[in-house]
Formats: structure tokens, sequence, C-alpha cells
């Protein structure tokens, strides 16, 4: 995010794209509501789906699935049709203006009506609402970045915010929101193929020599490695011949899910690092029991880039250890000793590699509720919202992009757009929150979410089981109908696997940030 | 009794909330008022973090599958069997046969030293967690 949630207070317009930020992200929808109730801030929600949120929008505009770019780039048509452009902020802070002017000049009002199913007189009034406020902010999530397109997307956001200077002020920016609550810091500590800690490149010699130095070694790899869904397909061709998979569950959470097991069995080791028996940790050749959370110390960075203390509240339950305990013993097996006595000395180390984690100290934390990186030095407050002044790169860049369709369209055969994610009342593979009673109680099993008039076209009603059939696999769901689907959309989460959905859904891949595409096209039967 | 504050396991909000011990166990989770996020609040997630962490099905013994077969087995030999295991592969293969999948529910620390032995203990950048996901 470049700016902090309690920023959220003073926007005066949110534009939400791509997220269903009540049941993923609560206490961000509920900022956002409060601002939109107490302060009058005024929402837009681009969004296929009747999401919650959208009962407070100004406006709500239900583009088709994946026609975000062509309704991005409609919305800045308008904008530079009317001169609602931040003409300073352009000359002063940005570079390739022109190339974008070009694109975007052929994204008419008519010709995105026709490719987003939006019409023309509220794509006008979002651009004029979103353009001409003071304090935008775009705010997105996984429902833009699971794409093909994803990357295209997200530029085109950054291209959007640029265009109107609304970004590098407080309260003004664009505010990805992270789905775990530590993806933003495994990002910045590095678990990533191409960067070290702070998103140092492997490739750069200089960084190199910095952290093989604070390593003790000496020939550190100096091209990127694979990617997760690189790493399955290497496995299932015979490439990768041991994987070590700490506190996650791919076989579950990624898509083409029978592809991933069949990967998986091929390996000659396996090994799997959580506190449950996961689905994963079946197929395992050894597994290794961790302590949770709440047994341990360490730091998370929120989606806010927001460091924090969490403290250790209870002895690590008996037979398990802590992860960070389990990798030094390994790695010191393996010839290359780790003798942490505790996070705390992890942490300092982070502070010395790690430019803007720098001042983020051990001690600091202690007595504070974060510091929001970068943080360069210990006299440093942290940095609330980003890019003030100037980009990280200097002039922030235009990237013009063109609109792509979807991998798999519906089709005579497969006519229905099916749509994963997640509800409030559960999370991720459900590893954690299927434990949870309440949790269960109220969202237990896999259900289809579907329109009432394709269930009636189906002579389907709540509680039918269908046969949903994709390209990949096929599933027997239970329908609940709900009036916030259109038409020909199905909607179904990947919380449970005893009905694993991503046994349906499609491996196409965002050639740049490698990010799978999640809907795919379905056929559905009643049984 | 005794209340720790910690971080929500859960979404990427980051709200705080003290977890309440008694004998040895997570039995409650009372929001924290100061922080900026939570303000006295959780979600209904939050609220009931405690649960998971002294359910019965955690695990509490390393395991070795052999076939189809897995058996508990003790920590020293689950260590041994990793490293051996990991070194001949890389003799064999090399270190791009290896690879490493971190995760974004896990510490800083944590995923700073697992990138730190992928890369200097066993020289491969094949190390990713599922942030794409
Ligand atoms: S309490 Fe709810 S909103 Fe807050 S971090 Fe946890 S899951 Fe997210």
């Amino acid at each position: 995010m470049t700016n902090s949630i309690q920023e959220f207070e003073d926007a005066e317009v949110f534009f939400v794209i791509g997220s269903n930020t009540t049941e993923q992200h609560p206490m961000i929808a509920s900022r956002i509501i409060q601002a939109v109730r107490q302060k009058a801030a005024k929402l837009i929600v681009a969004d296929p789906r009747e999401i919650k949120l959208a009962k407070f929008a100004a406006l709500h505009l239900r583009h088709k699935m994946g026609s975000d770019v062509a309704l991005l780039n409609g919305l800045m048509h308008i904008i530079l049709e009317e001169g609602w452009e931040a003409k300073e902020f352009i000359k002063d802070r940005t570079e390739n203006y022109e190339p974008l002017k070009a694109v975007v000049a052929t994204y008419t009002p008519d010709r995105v009506a026709e490719i987003t199913g939006v019409d023309k007189d509220s794509l006008r009034k979002a651009s004029e609402i979103y353009a001409k406020a003071k304090r935008s902010m775009i705010i997105y999530a996984m429902g833009i970045t699971q794409h093909v397109a994803g990357t295209d997307n997200v530029k085109s956001c950054a291209n959007l915010a640029m265009l109107t200077g609304h970004v590098g002020y407080p309260s003004t920016g664009v505010n990805p929101l992270r789905g775990q609550n530590n993806v933003q810091g495994a990002c910045d500590m590095g678990a990533l193929p191409n960067v070290y800690s702070g998103y140092q490149s492997v490739t750069d010699p200089k960084i190199r020599e910095v952290f093989e130095k604070e390593w003790g070694v000496n020939d550190l790899n100096d091209k990127a490695g694979l990617t997760l869904t690189e790493m399955i397909d290497a496995a299932e061709r015979g490439d990768i011949k041991a994987l070590y998979v700490m506190g996650e569950n791919p076989v579950v959470s990624d898509p083409d899910a029978r592809h991933v097991s069949r990967a998986l069995r091929k390996l000659d080791l396996l090994v799997v690092q959580d506190i449950f028996l996961t689905e994963t940790a079946r197929l395992a050749h050894v597994v290794l029991p961790a302590a949770s959370f709440a047994e341990k110390m360490g730091t998370f960075t929120n989606t806010e880039r927001r460091v924090q203390l969490s403290r250790q509240a209870i002895a690590p339950l008996g037979g398990t250890l802590p992860d960070w305990k389990i990798i030094c013993e390994i790695s010191s097996r393996v010839g290359y000793p780790m003798n942490y006595d505790s996070p705390i000395e992890i942490l300092d180390e982070i502070n010395r590699v790690t430019p803007s984690y720098a001042g983020i100290t051990y001690s600091r934390l202690k007595g504070s509720w974060g510091l929001s990186w970068p943080c360069p030095n210990e006299d440093h407050p942290g940095t609330l919202f980003l890019h003030k002044d100037q980009f990280a790169r200097g002039l922030g860049a235009f990237d013009a992009r063109e609109y792509i369709p979807p991998a798999e369209v519906p089709d005579e055969e497969y006519p229905f757009t099916l749509i994963t994610g997640r509800v409030g009342f559960q999370f991720h593979t459900g590893t954690m929150t299927r434990k949870i009673s309440i949790l269960e109680r109220e969202a237990p099993k896999a259900v289809l979410e579907m329109n009432s008039k394709d269930a009636r076209r189906l002579r389907v009603t709540d509680g039918s089981i269908v046969t949903v059939e994709s390209r990949r696999g096929e599933l027997h769901l239970p329908v609940q109908i709900k009036q916030d689907i259109p038409e020909s959309m199905v909607f179904s989460t990947f919380h449970y696997s005893e009905k694993n959905i991503n046994e349906l859904t499609i491996c196409a891949i965002d050639p740049v940030a490698k990010i799978p595409e999640f809907s795919c096209a379905v056929s559905i039967r009643r049984i | 009794m005794s209340q720790t504050l910690v971080v929500c396991p859960f979404c990427g909000c980051g709200c705080n909330f003290y977890l309440d011990e008694k004998e040895g166990r997570a039995v409650g989770v009372i929001p924290s008022r100061g922080h900026p996020v939570s303000q006295g609040s959780l979600c209904v997630k939050g609220w009931r973090a405690h649960e998971f962490i002294n359910h019965p099905e955690r695990i509490t013994s390393p395991m070795i599958r052999y076939g189809g077969i897995a058996r508990d087995a003790t920590w020293g030999e689950s260590f041994d069997l990793v490293a051996n295991k990991l070194i001949s592969i890389k003799k064999e293969y090399g270190s791009g046969a290896l690879a490493f999948l971190s995760s974004a529910k896990l510490t800083n620390e944590e995923n700073y030293i697992f990138m730190k032995m992928a890369r200097a203990a066993f020289k491969t950048n094949n190390i990713d967690h599922c942030a794409r996901l």
C-alpha cells in the first residue's frame, strides 16, 4: 500500500476494484464505510458481483470478468477528453506520457461500454468523481491480480493514479490489499526467486557481495530461481527432485490441484513443516510439526508495510518446535551452521543487510505499535505514505497497456464463468479457520453460488446438487442462490479441501508476475 | 493467567490483540484499544483466533513415510533424514534440483533464514511463497 490504514479516514474518494473488502479485509472495509457515512466520502465499486461494499457505493460498475484494463483505459480516455488530468504532476513527476495518451485514445466510451458492459453515463460519472476530488485512493486485491492480464491491471491502476496526480500525498494513493497476514513480510524478506531481503537483486554483483560477506560464503547463485508455479511444472517433469514446504498447502491453494499433487508425488523428497496435517503434508516423506504463532516471538508486516512484534504467549505445544529452530537445525546439519539464540538475533541481521528495515530494530518495536518501512535508520520515524515528492525510481513511468480477453472464455460447451475466492468466515485453505467452531457453523461447506435466473433455467433450487465441470475436472456441489451474482457467472470458495474447487481452475499464468488465473469456463448439470 | 500482545494470524490488516492464557493454554482474545488498526475491535476470525492453537488435531510428532505407510519418528531421526537426502540430491543432480516454498503466514525472521538456508547452504534461488495466490 502506498498509504497507511489510518489515512483512510481522510480520503474523499475510494475507487475499489477487484476486492471483496468486507469479506477479506474486514477492518479496512469498516474504515471505508465509516468514511462514507461520517465524512461523506464517495465510494466507487468496480466488481461484477453485488458485493456488500456496493451497498455503500455512490456508483457500482459491474464490468465483465477480466475487462479491467479496458475499464481503466476508458476512464483515462474520458479524463483526458475533459481535461481533468493533473498537468503539473505529469510534467514534473512522470515520463512516458505520450505512449499512454496514444493507447488510451483508442478506448472510446463506445468501445469500452461494449467490452465492459458498463454504460457510458456511469463511465463518465466514475471518471469525474475520481479525477476531480483532491484525495482519491485506488484499492485493489487479488480480484484483479489473479488474471492472465494481472500485471496489466496493476499497471493500469498506477497509470490512472499518476494521470490524475493521485499518489504521493496523505490519504491519496494506490493501495493493494495483501491477503495473508505476512505476504508483505515474506516478499520483503526475499522469499522470492529473484531478490534477497529488501528487494535487492540476486543478479547484482555488488549486492551479492554484501550478502556473501554477511553470510560467510563466496559463491552465491547469480541467476534468478523458479517461481512456485514453475517449481511445480519442473517437479512434474522430474527436474526438481526435492521440495521443502514450510507453512503452505499448495495442494489445495494452487490452481489445477490434480496437476499439483501429481507433481508432488514424483518428488524424491517432499518435506512439509506445518501445525496441522494438511493435504500437502499427507503426501510428504517427512512431516515436521511446528509451533503456532502464539508459541513463539517474531515480527509480521501487514498490508500497510507496518512491521509489528508478536510476542510469545504460551510454550510450544509438547512435541513441536518453532519454525525458526527447525530451520537452524536442518541448516546446521547440512554443513551451514546457524546458531541464533532467538529471533531477535535474526532481526539484528535483517537490520544490517536490508536498508528499508535498517531502523526497524527490536528495541524500537518492543515499545511501539510497529514501524512502517522504509525506515533507513534508528532515528527515522518510518514512512506512512510512499512516493512523497518523488517515486522510488525517480520519475513515475506510465506504462500503457492494451486489453486482452481472459484465457478461457465461456463457450457453448462450458457456458458459465466460474470465479473463486474467500468468504468472511473462512480463511484461505481453511487449515486454521476450519478448526474454529463458530466459523465452521456459519460456513461449513463449499457451495456453488448462482443467480436465480440461471437456477431457474437449470431447474435447480437452493441445496440441489449439481455437477460442475471444466476442461480439467469435475465436482459435485450444492447450489446456493444469490442475488449478488450476475447471470452466467458462478462463484465458489477454495477453503474446503474435500471439495477442492481448484481441481477445476485453470493454470494460465500472467507472463510477468506469474500469478495464476483462477477463473475459468464451466458447464453445470443437474443430477 | 496472563495476557500477551500478539499479531492476528489471519489477514493482512494486521490487527493486534491480547491472547488470554490459562494453565499454559490459549483460552481467549481481548482486542487492543490502542492499536491503530484494531482500535478496540476485531472481526469474527480474530475473535476466535485462540481456538485452533490447542486444537486436538495439531501434530505433535515428526512423521516419516515409507511407501504408503507413515509412522511417528524422533526429531533427531527426521532431521538426519531430511539433511542427508537434501545433500545427496544436491550431489547427484545439482542445487537446481532443490526447491523451497516459504510462507506468508510465518514471521519475517523465519522467512529470512529460510531464504538464507536455500541460498547460502544450498546455493539455489529456487525459493518462493504463495504471495501470488
Ligand atoms: S481481526 Fe480480522 S481484520 Fe483484523 S487482522 Fe485478524 S482477520 Fe484481519
